[in-house]
């Protein structure tokens, strides 16, 4: 049996690196500190070899890379999509096969925090990395998350229970509050749960900001919070030495979706002229982070991108894959660490059904059942070493754990980057 | 074999000054020319034409976590600003935060071939790593912060200076940097309770050590390392009125032992609290002319966009509640901090015609070209393209007057400036672009053109406006490689990531180990940057 | 048939059965019910395990019922091509569809 220590999980944006992975023939027995999420994803890994298919039958990889590379050079308006599961390395590859093709790109950030990078882009953002706010952070508010659930490891290693330097006694030196619109696993663990109407976080935050400057509300309450509360709420983040707000989709999905985060991003800024105030987006994916940084270092865009001009131009609503599937644009897809048919709107998954789709994936995802062209790889974070952003932009070495016949995601799009030019020629 | 034929060379270094010489270029490095044949040789007449080693900049913000947060956020730098992609070179877009391989580009068609970034937290090295190798042709190397680091400042807190040197030996080897950056010390540790320091004895909160110590030690270290560059130091108060004393005082802390300033510029204004700003160049540039211990980058304002990022954290929020620009924030736990916020600098602005005019004041005030260099501290004062134009105001009086007259008239109002007629000529601009700084940073093979020089070349056609001139060099050699010819890329070749590995006692292990446990919310094996991420590299030896 | 706000989001289940597989019939299970309030089941009539109808604008499917602590008026279903068949790809621009506070019917 081998056992290695300090193994990062890559499921959800906490990338916790302390996992302990135990090692039999090549199978993963234990992953021990992670949580149900990780020890899911490290035992339920398969590494017996995989041929990719075309149209469901099994070939060698040149035939499988030249079917793709066919497909795409064929399409007048390409789209690659995903990238959020995957190493940065590979990343950095399908954003220059995407430069090389003329297509779009987008990653799962834009059925995410895409509305967040829209509402920094106009408003700036206050942040820091997670070890601030275990050391410093005394008021943590939860808005619109459920971390218990989606981040299970993110209160003990990071924000609530977490023992740091100004925090020694952990949960006894911190304040908790949860804002979401129904009661959760995470409410309850906090120390006040403010239950807002769906669809009126932006009158909420809007208020609260009202209330740090000093207006009276001629209101009683705001979105079903009342005004006493606002004011407590306020009274404590002025008050407090270091505070957070931590958000999810609980924002970005609902109501004024980028308008909310704007409006929160402009009361933590001014909450920095009362005392220390930052704000954190909870990254769902692994390595979405990583999608964000690479997009943005190589094209000065970190989603919605499209190289159809020969340059990187950039419009989200235009250029993200939901809605240019729904409207029929894209003639070709290639999802990549991701599982588009699972999780996009019926209207626009469908369309993958309908055009030549190929999938770089570790599995049979329902987007590889509905695939042209599959193309199995390696897991980066298990069976391929790569590095993958953490949901505060720190970046972490990613180990492989176990070896597996499979090329990586970056090896394939270096062949399919060789054979699309040889196509193009 | 290579060779460059009858140019007018400028190689400060080895004392040329404009004679036609013959440069011999083999395997990628400068060779003799005695007995050289010219049989199978390339050759590239440069009758006629300038020849000069390819320029090095010593401070440029461009790549890592703080740049692609800048980036990030200023979709609007990009739209306007684009370029396409080729058969060899990759889209790219952006005005003062370009992409990484725009970056490569623009730099190379501009005749530089050397880049240092200013300024990395250690914790994310790996990311600025994964950016260098993403940007072109550059030879690159990376300043790693370390004035507001908590394991330097308890060792000094405990007297224990002797183990800080092994961390920061250690620390250095572990993100793969090239040199030991300091910005605003103690002030940005202040910061994460939302105040800073601005004086040389004031307290670091929660550590009870000074500027002034944080500042001594690390220099202290750096000779000990025998490390190649020298500390690089953004001081206490930039960027306020008044803090020409701060710098002289920070500058005479150092007691002789050697450092860089950089961005001189922010850190020379004189005036009263509470007034308006007036230049402390003249006070910074006879410090600077006192204490032949001391280079200095300048931070040349140029008018336009400019996007303000550092690691000085309290400064960049005083920004934003001064402009009311945007503000990004990223404070890193245990090491440093930082911010962004877009500038836009207005010549009919009274500060920023001040500040314009700081600038070249130091520029004609330093007597040495050899301690001054030439930077907008890119993106911060401006954008690094605009070099040439900054080189320009250097060279031609009249010019540099024009400028002058089209500024706030009350800048002008009692300002040295006017009276300042000297003029930089081709050897002095080749000193304080290239031969110049490469010495400064310690570079052997860099900013010369003499026998075993890495043979980056820049050939240049002799034109009267200057800021053409240097704006369109007609060859960039990088390596012995023709990379650059008429203004276009026609070679796309790695760069490589230049760093140190001092000596350091391996027992310093264990105490880190205890540090990673109590500071850190990542494992201490997890942290160093593995030699895997640098697949082009060179190690640059300490003494 | 009543009206209701739906909710979609992850749960801790609908996370570890993703590695099961998307066709698996634990995954299936933790992303094939609808949440609602106690007060609300008993108002409709509804047992815990029934099967009812949700309807939006934009689809509609079966679901499970199963009662849970929800504020009165709003339902909850996670994540997964279940909820997609629900959820438009109207996102006004933003590249983000409307997947939280949707107006959706439920009946027997």
């Amino acid at each position: 049996m081998t056992r290695i220590e300090n193994v990062v999980c890559s499921f959800c944006g906490c990338l916790c690196d302390d996992i302990i992975i135990e090692v039999e023939d090549n199978c993963i027995t234990a992953a021990k500190k992670a949580c149900a999420n990780g020890r899911s994803r490290f035992l339920n890994v398969h590494t017996q070899a995989a041929q990719p298919t075309v149209d469901g039958k099994e070939v060698d990889w040149p035939q499988a890379i030249d079917a793709a590379a066919r497909i795409l050079t064929d399409a007048a308006f390409p789209l690659i999509y995903g990238l959020s599961s995957t190493a940065s390395e590979a990343q950095r590859k399908v954003i220059a096969l995407a430069d090389l093709l003329g297509a779009t790109i987008d990653s799962t950030s834009s059925v995410c925090h895409g509305p967040t990078t829209i509402g920094i882009q106009s408003q700036g953002e206050p942040t820091c990395t997670l070890g601030e706010i275990k050391h410093r952070a005394d008021l943590v508010i939860f808005w619109g998350c459920n971390p218990t659930e989606a981040h299970p490891r993110h209160y003990a290693r990071y924000s609530v229970l977490a023992r740091g330097k100004l925090t020694p006694q952990g949960r006894k030196d911190r304040t908790v509050v949860l804002v979401d619109v129904r009661p959760t696993a995470s409410s309850k663990k906090a120390d006040i749960f403010l239950q807002v109407r769906p669809g009126c976080d932006f009158d909420v935050l809007n208020a609260l900001r009202a209330l740090l400057k000093g207006r009276d509300l001629d209101v009683d309450e705001v979105g079903g919070v009342s005004v006493a509360q606002l004011q407590d709420l306020v009274g404590r983040m002025k008050d407090c030495r270091f505070g957070v707000i931590f958000f999810g989709m609980g924002v970005t999905q609902t109501g004024g979706k980028h308008l909310n985060v704007t409006e929160l991003l402009a009361l933590v800024a001014e909450l920095n002229a009362h005392t220390r105030f930052t704000t954190m987006p909870m990254r769902g994916h692994g390595n979405v982070a990583g999608a964000d940084s690479t997009l943005t270092w190589q094209t000065g865009y970190p989603f919605a991108v499209n190289f159809a001009r020969g340059y990187p131009q950039y419009n989200p609503g235009e250029f993200t894959a939901v809605d240019m599937l729904a409207r029929g644009e894209a003639d070709a897809a290639l999802a990549i660490a991701s599982d588009p048919v699972a999780h996009f709107p019926r209207q626009a998954a469908q369309r993958l059904s309908q055009i030549p789709t190929i999938v770089l994936d570790p599995e049979m995802s329902l987007t590889a059942q509905v695939a042209r062209v599959v193309l199995p790889t390696a897991i980066y974070g298990i069976s391929a070493a790569g590095t993958a952003y953490r949901m505060d932009n720190v970046p972490l070495p990613l180990k492989r754990v176990v070896d597996s016949p499979q090329p990586t995601d970056e090896q394939v799009l270096d062949w399919m980057i060789e054979r699309v030019k040889t196509c193009s020629a | 074999m290579l060779g460059i034929i009858n140019g007018e060379v400028y190689d400060p270094q080895n004392g040329i000054d404009g004679q036609v010489r013959d440069i011999w270029i083999e395997d990628g490095k400068v060779i003799s020319s005695e007995g050289v044949g010219r049989a199978g040789a390339e050759i590239i007449d440069a009758t006629g034409l300038v020849v000069m080693p390819g320029g090095v900049d010593i401070h440029s913000h461009i790549v890592g976590a703080k740049v692609n947060s800048g980036r990030k956020f200023c979709p609007e730098d990009h739209r306007d600003h684009v370029r396409t992609r080729t058969t060899l070179t990759r889209s790219g877009s952006g005005y003062t935060v370009p992409t990484t391989y725009l970056t490569g580009y623009l730099y190379a068609e501009m005749g530089y071939t050397t880049v240092m970034e200013a300024a990395t937290a250690p914790l994310v090295a790996r990311h600025t790593h994964e950016e260098l190798e993403d940007t072109p042709i550059l030879d690159k190397g990376v300043f790693i912060t370390m004035g507001n680091n908590h394991f330097i400042m308890n060792c000094i807190r405990d007297g224990q200076r002797e183990k800080a040197r092994d961390y920061v030996a250690w620390l250095l080897e572990a993100s793969k940097g090239y040199a030991i950056k300091i910005v605003n010390p103690g002030g940005v540790e202040n910061w994460k309770w939302g105040r800073n320091v601005s004086e040389v004895d004031d307290e670091v909160i929660g550590f009870g050590v000074t500027p002034r110590q944080i500042i001594t030690t690390l220099a202290w270290i750096n000779d000990e390392l025998g490390l190649p560059h020298v500390p690089h130091i953004h001081g206490l108060n930039l960027g306020g009125i008044g803090n020409a004393r701060t710098t002289v005082e920070t500058i005479e802390a150092l007691e002789g032992r050697r450092a860089h300033f950089c961005h001189l510029q922010f850190l020379s204004y004189g005036g009263k609290p509470g007034k308006r700003l007036r230049s402390g160049a003249a006070e910074t540039a006879r410090a600077v002319n006192e204490h032949p211990n001391v280079t200095v980058d300048v931070g040349q304002v140029i008018f336009g966009q400019a996007t303000t990022m550092t690691s000085d954290g309290p400064l960049q929020y005083r920004l934003h509640q001064l402009t009311g620009n945007k503000w990004l924030n990223d404070d890193v736990e245990g090491e440093t901090g930082g911010g962004v916020v877009p500038m836009l600098y207005k010549r009919k602005n009274l500060f920023n015609a001040v500040q314009w005019l700081i600038g070249m004041e130091l520029f004609l005030l330093i007597d040495d070209p050899w301690r001054v260099f030439l930077t907008t501290d890119h993106p911060n004062a401006g954008p690094f393209f605009c070099y040439p134009q900054v080189i320009k105001l250097l060279m031609d009086r009249e010019y540099r007057a024009e400028v002058l007259e089209g500024i706030h008239p009350r800048a002008r109002k009692g300002a040295l400036l006017p009276e300042l007629d000297r003029e930089y000529s081709l050897y002095e601009i080749a000193v304080i672009t290239r031969a110049g700084t490469a010495r400064a940073l310690g570079l052997q093979d860099k900013g010369h053109l003499g026998v075993g020089a890495d043979a980056d070349v820049t050939i240049y056609a002799k034109l009267d406006d200057k800021e053409e001139m240097f704006a369109h060099p007609t060859y960039v050699l990088k390596g012995g490689e023709v990379v650059v010819r008429d203004g276009q890329i026609v070679r796309e070749c790695p760069g490589r990531t230049l760093y140190v590995t001092p000596p350091y006692d391996p027992g310093i292990e264990a105490d880190l180990r205890a540090h990673f446990e109590e500071c850190y919310t990542i494992s201490f094996d997890n942290y160093p940057v593995a030699a895997e991420y640098l697949p082009h590299c060179e190690v640059v030896p300490c003494a | 048939m009543s009206e209701f706000t739906l909710i979609t989001g992850r749960t801790a289940k609908q996370g570890v059965a993703l590695h099961k597989g998307k066709d698996s019939d634990e995954y299936r299970q933790a992303t094939g019910f609808v949440m609602m309030s106690r007060a609300d089941r008993e108002h409709l009539g509804i047992e815990e395990g029934q099967s009812v109808r949700v309807r939006t604008a934009f689809g509609e499917t079966e679901l499970t019922l199963r009662e849970g602590e929800l504020p009165p008026g709003i339902i909850f279903v996670p994540m997964g091509p279940t909820a997609n068949l629900l959820i438009a790809a109207e996102t006004q621009g933003t590249g983000m569809p409307d997947s939280k506070g949707l107006e959706a019917k439920v009946e027997l």
